[in-house]
């Protein structure tokens, strides 16, 4: 018996209402988003349910979105799998500016240094996790080095500027 | 407190001072690392010591931290490829293989037979190394130099190979989106060939050499063992998941690049200790080798890359003489590729465990977002929790047999 997505969408739906939204296919992977005040409910549920069994957290991550509207500034994305029915699943909850969501650390133990490296990026804060500090970059550093406003390179070179190639940076 | 290397407000401090009020008992800081010998990379661990027994550990990771993903939002998709080799440079072939998967997966790009093909020989021979690079060391780490010394010119065959391939050694960037850049030479399967015939002997000795090793097995049986349930709480993945006995494995849920048509069994170990890492890499070296016979066995004529002129570069001659190639050659350098917007996320198995790459794009020429899943990155975690309770000596000997590389760690 596969794990359909109409059900994993049906049984959500049901439990969380509007609080999860946009269920859709994407390439192989089932999506949708959470609203962040259920996100640890909706990972708890996909992981506890025996009839999901969402039991491996493969990735989590930080993703900086500054031309959104603000309250969908930063989305934590979650990525989950379902090792004995081989289901992957992706759950995403948008954030405003600055972002807070709880950690989920209490039920995944992997997701300690996953939820360090989104603080250290892009400056997430996960409510609840157990030590939140810089994981890859040092102490010291003030910024959150991921986040789109920081430019990689030198603002002043002229050579890789995409208007000399027929585009704008908003490639349009 | 005088004696300690930590500030005084440190939680170890701490504990060092409530227990000597306590019963009288001397607790020590012990610093391994930064650099060490014995750790093979850059790892720092502050462990909490009770005379020789570790009772807890601290580490630090991030000091090759060289902001990958950061530089893949500025770069062209071509150009990402050399950062994915610094990674986990001992199966450089592999990331490199693995990110152009994921490009063509976003673009939907079909690889022909043949190419599919030798991804599969190059990455299992990637795969080889890795194993046959983190199992010596482990004999090193636990004092048997020799079996280091019997296999380790294999690597070097190995990189002969990979030469001849690509012109790199150790990081490869190998490949292009929609196949490989070239025909493989006769030179090159004559080396692949040869390495098929000696590697089996000397791999056979090596083992001979250490499983049934009295030495070897005390220091290795019951040392860092880790549940199943808690293995998969940390996110292992690959050989150390395997060893605690959860048989998963990319390449057979998630079949890539063809891996569904050749046979193999996925080896997995019971308690999930140093002797069953140890053991499963050693079972699937043997896999790997039948795996690239079948594939040379089945290899298929036919074209090396995908027809794919928008991003696979033309012939160097044809760039001379002819104005389309030209123009494709020029956008393809400048990395003016048509990129749809998407988001996909691909995995393979990498020597380490499921290495992901999880893709945001926007249309524009570079990623919105690239996310490396680095499975050295997410089982670390594990370490502290293993080495407690443990030996000093115990913990080099889990940190080399857990395969953790500083490149893929901290990316």
């Amino acid at each position: 018996m596969a794990l359909e997505t109409a059900y994993i969408q049906e049984n959500l739906s049901k439990k969380f209402g509007n609080n999860v939204l946009n269920f859709e296919m994407k390439r192989d992977i089932f999506s949708f988003e959470a609203t962040s005040e259920t996100i640890h409910e909706v990972i708890q549920t996909l992981k506890e349910d025996e009839s999901l069994n969402f039991h491996f957290l493969t990735d989590l991550t930080g993703i900086h979105f500054p031309d959104n509207d603000e309250n969908h500034q930063f989305a934590v994305v979650y990525q989950l799998h379902n090792w004995v029915e081989n289901v992957r699943i992706r759950v995403k909850t948008f954030l405003p500016d600055p972002a807070e969501v709880d950690t989920i650390t209490d039920l995944f133990l992997c997701a300690n240094w996953m939820e360090r490296e989104a603080w250290d990026f892009f400056g997430i804060n996960f409510k609840g996790h157990p030590q939140l500090k810089r994981i890859l970059n040092m102490d010291e550093m003030i910024s959150h080095p991921m986040r789109k406003e920081f430019p990689m390179e030198d603002s002043g070179r002229t050579d890789k500027d995409d208007r000399f190639f027929g585009r704008t940076v908003s490639n349009n | 407190m005088s004696d300690l290397l930590l500030p005084p407000e440190h939680r170890y401090a701490k504990i060092i001072e409530q227990s000597r009020n306590e019963d009288g008992s001397e607790f020590s800081i012990l610093n391994l690392g930064p650099t060490h010998p014995a750790t093979h990379g850059i790892f720092q661990n502050i462990l909490l010591m009770d005379g020789e027994r570790i009772l807890d550990a601290e580490p630090t990771v991030g000091y090759i931290h060289r902001a990958f993903e950061k530089i893949a939002e500025n770069r062209p998709f071509y150009q990402i490829n050399v950062l994915t080799d610094r990674m986990n440079y001992c199966s450089s072939p592999i990331n490199n293989m693995a990110w152009w998967m994921t490009v063509e997966k976003l673009l939907n790009i079909e690889v022909p037979k043949r190419a599919q093909y030798l991804r599969v020989i190059v990455m299992e021979l990637a795969r080889i190394t890795d194993h046959l690079i983190c199992n010596s060391i482990l004999g090193v780490d636990t004092g048997a130099y020799t079996g280091f010394l019997y296999v380790f010119q294999f690597r070097e065959k190995v990189y002969e190979i990979y030469e001849e391939i690509c012109g790199a050694r150790l990081t490869t960037n190998m490949g292009r989106i929609g196949g490989f850049e070239r025909e493989w030479s006769p030179k090159a399967f004559e080396l692949l060939n040869t390495f098929l015939v000696e590697f089996p002997v000397a791999w056979k000795e090596f083992e001979n050499l250490f499983e049934r090793n009295r030495i070897f097995i005390d220091r290795t049986v019951n040392v860092g063992p880790i549940t199943a349930e808690k293995a998969m709480q940390y996110g292992l993945t690959g050989p150390n998941l395997r060893a605690a006995g959860i048989d998963y494995d990319v390449r057979v849920a998630q079949p890539y690049s063809s891996y569904e048509d050749f046979e193999f069994t996925v080896p997995v170990g019971k308690s999930g200790d140093t002797y069953d890492r140890f053991c499963v890499r050693n079972a699937e070296v043997w896999e790997s080798l039948s795996i690239i016979r079948q594939a040379l066995a089945k290899l298929p004529e036919g074209p090396i890359h995908a027809d794919v002129p928008d991003y696979y570069l033309p012939p160097k001659e044809d760039v001379y003489t002819n104005m389309e190639a030209l123009i494709y050659h020029f956008k393809i350098v400048m990395g003016e590729v048509p990129v749809p917007v998407d988001e996909i996320y691909h995995a393979v198995e990498g020597g380490n465990g499921e290495l992901g790459f999880y893709l945001i794009t926007d249309g524009s020429r570079t990623p919105y977002r690239l996310k490396f899943r680095r499975p050295c990155y997410i089982y670390y975690q594990a370490y502290t929790e293993m080495i407690k309770g443990g030996m000093l000596s115990d913990a080099i000997v889990i940190l080399s047999s857990l395969n953790v590389i500083a490149g893929e760690l901290d990316a």
